[in-house]
């Protein structure tokens, strides 16, 4: 609780009126709460070891015996202690969660499909490029761009959003995100798709086989 | 469409407020409550717009007749010469929003209410209430603020010379806590709080953690 009362009186108070300048938020880098409600988050044990490793004089207003002693308030002994249980049984919920995530990410493909459209035009469909968290409008309009050609979001039979992009851009489509993901930042526009795992895409061709 | 989809929520939720499927007819600042318990920016948003000048004297207005803030701190939150941009959501939720950042929403034509990062940073800016330690997690977690909550030792209201009248936007501190946990709207007054003692008291709109506070740019 900050001082409400104190602030809003002290303004009328003053001549010349002057703006109340905001108080300084500080939140947590790991689960962006304000530190002090860290502990009923889903990930207090990451959350207070960012803060004693960022900020260790926080750490101790929050996270000290005598801290902990007062925070406990008028609430009784069994209560917290199931808060605590419940808070545990939290943690790990949501640390399975993050593990699933990641192992799907892992597991998911991209896969960019060549379609021979009528015998020497073909169109290039990007697929699964969401699971890495890209922006598929920005994507189609950034390879629109680049191939000078039309790139859109579409609906495909099973109703999976997919890229189709007008002509046979495919191995251009994967030096792109090759390059979005060399590390080196790339060239300016790519950073729609960082993130992506080079080794998750898979070249396919529909109809014919021929060298890629 | 989008009044069905809150009315679903509600009797899912097997609660006893009957959502009003015509919000059209009974404009409530809080009909469909826990507006940002499910929020998601890809599927709930609609458009963005800027807003006409006009309307944003009207919102400037508003806000400094609802808020305990004064043209000079709203100023400093909201310069003149900015234009804020809404952002129609689903269910006849505004977020406005200034170079992205959600600064205040509202819901149908109701009250506007701050953001809890916006509130956190001006903590004046509305009244007060307190909820004790053991409802803390339950706020959390989206519940509405019982009256018990704020009646017990660790809980406190406003003395009855300064108490709030139902349907007054309130944040929420907490016991032992230095920051609001969460903002909402009163649906009994405080006086009657002490006597009834139990059911809903405070409708929570929005609370750390949920789905507008993951919002930082729009």
């Amino acid at each position: 609780m900050a001082t409400p009362a104190t602030t809003a009186d002290a303004t009328p108070s003053q001549p010349e009126k002057q703006a109340i300048p905001p108080v300084q938020m500080f939140y947590c880098g790991v689960c962006t709460f304000p530190p002090e409600y860290c502990e009923f988050g889903d990930s207090l044990s990451k959350c207070k070891e960012w803060l004693q490793a960022q900020h260790p004089d926080l750490y101790d207003k929050y996270y000290s015996d005598v801290a902990l002693k007062a925070k406990l308030g008028t609430i009784s002994q069994e209560a917290q202690s199931k808060l605590e249980e419940d808070t545990a049984k939290k943690e790990a919920k949501a640390e399975a969660k993050a593990d699933a995530a990641r192992k799907k990410k892992l597991a998911s493909q991209v896969i960019i499909k060549r379609i021979e459209r009528n015998k020497r035009k073909y169109i290039t469909s990007v697929r699964g490029l969401e699971a890495f968290g890209v922006d598929l409008k920005k994507a189609a309009k950034l390879f629109a761009q680049r191939f000078a050609t039309g790139g859109s979001v579409t609906k495909n039979a099973a109703g999976i959003d997919e890229i189709v992009v007008q002509g046979d851009v495919s191995q251009e489509i994967y030096d792109m995100i090759v390059e979005a993901n060399d590390g080196k930042g790339g060239k300016k526009g790519l950073d729609v798709l960082k993130d992506v795992l080079v080794d998750n895409i898979e070249m396919v061709e529909e109809k014919r086989k021929k060298d890629e | 469409m989008a009044d069905a989809s809150c009315s679903r929520e509600t009797k899912s939720r097997g609660r006893a407020i009957e959502a009003d499927r015509d919000t059209h007819t009974q404009p409530s600042s809080s009909r469909c409550f826990r507006m940002f318990k499910k929020f998601q920016p890809s599927a709930d948003i609609a458009g963005q717009t800027t807003v006409k000048s006009s309307i944003q004297r009207g919102i400037r207005s508003a806000i400094l007749s609802s808020w305990k803030i004064d043209v000079e701190t709203l100023e400093e939150i909201w310069p003149k010469k900015e234009s804020i941009v809404h952002v129609k959501c689903r269910d006849h939720l505004s977020i406005y929003a200034l170079h992205g950042e959600p600064l205040f929403f509202q819901h149908f034509d109701g009250p506007y209410f701050p953001t809890l990062r916006l509130f956190h940073k001006y903590p004046f800016i509305l009244p007060h209430v307190r909820v004790d330690r053991g409802a803390i997690r339950f706020l959390l977690a989206g519940a509405h603020m019982m009256c018990p909550g704020l009646t017990s030792a660790g809980g406190w209201l406003p003395p009855a010379d300064a108490a709030l009248p139902a349907g007054t936007p309130v944040a929420f501190d907490a016991e032992g806590k230095e920051f609001a946990v969460g903002i909402g709207i009163m649906k009994l007054g405080t006086e009657e709080m002490k006597v009834v003692k139990k059911g809903v008291a405070v409708e929570s709109i929005t609370y750390v953690g949920d789905d507008l506070w993951a919002i930082q740019k729009l």
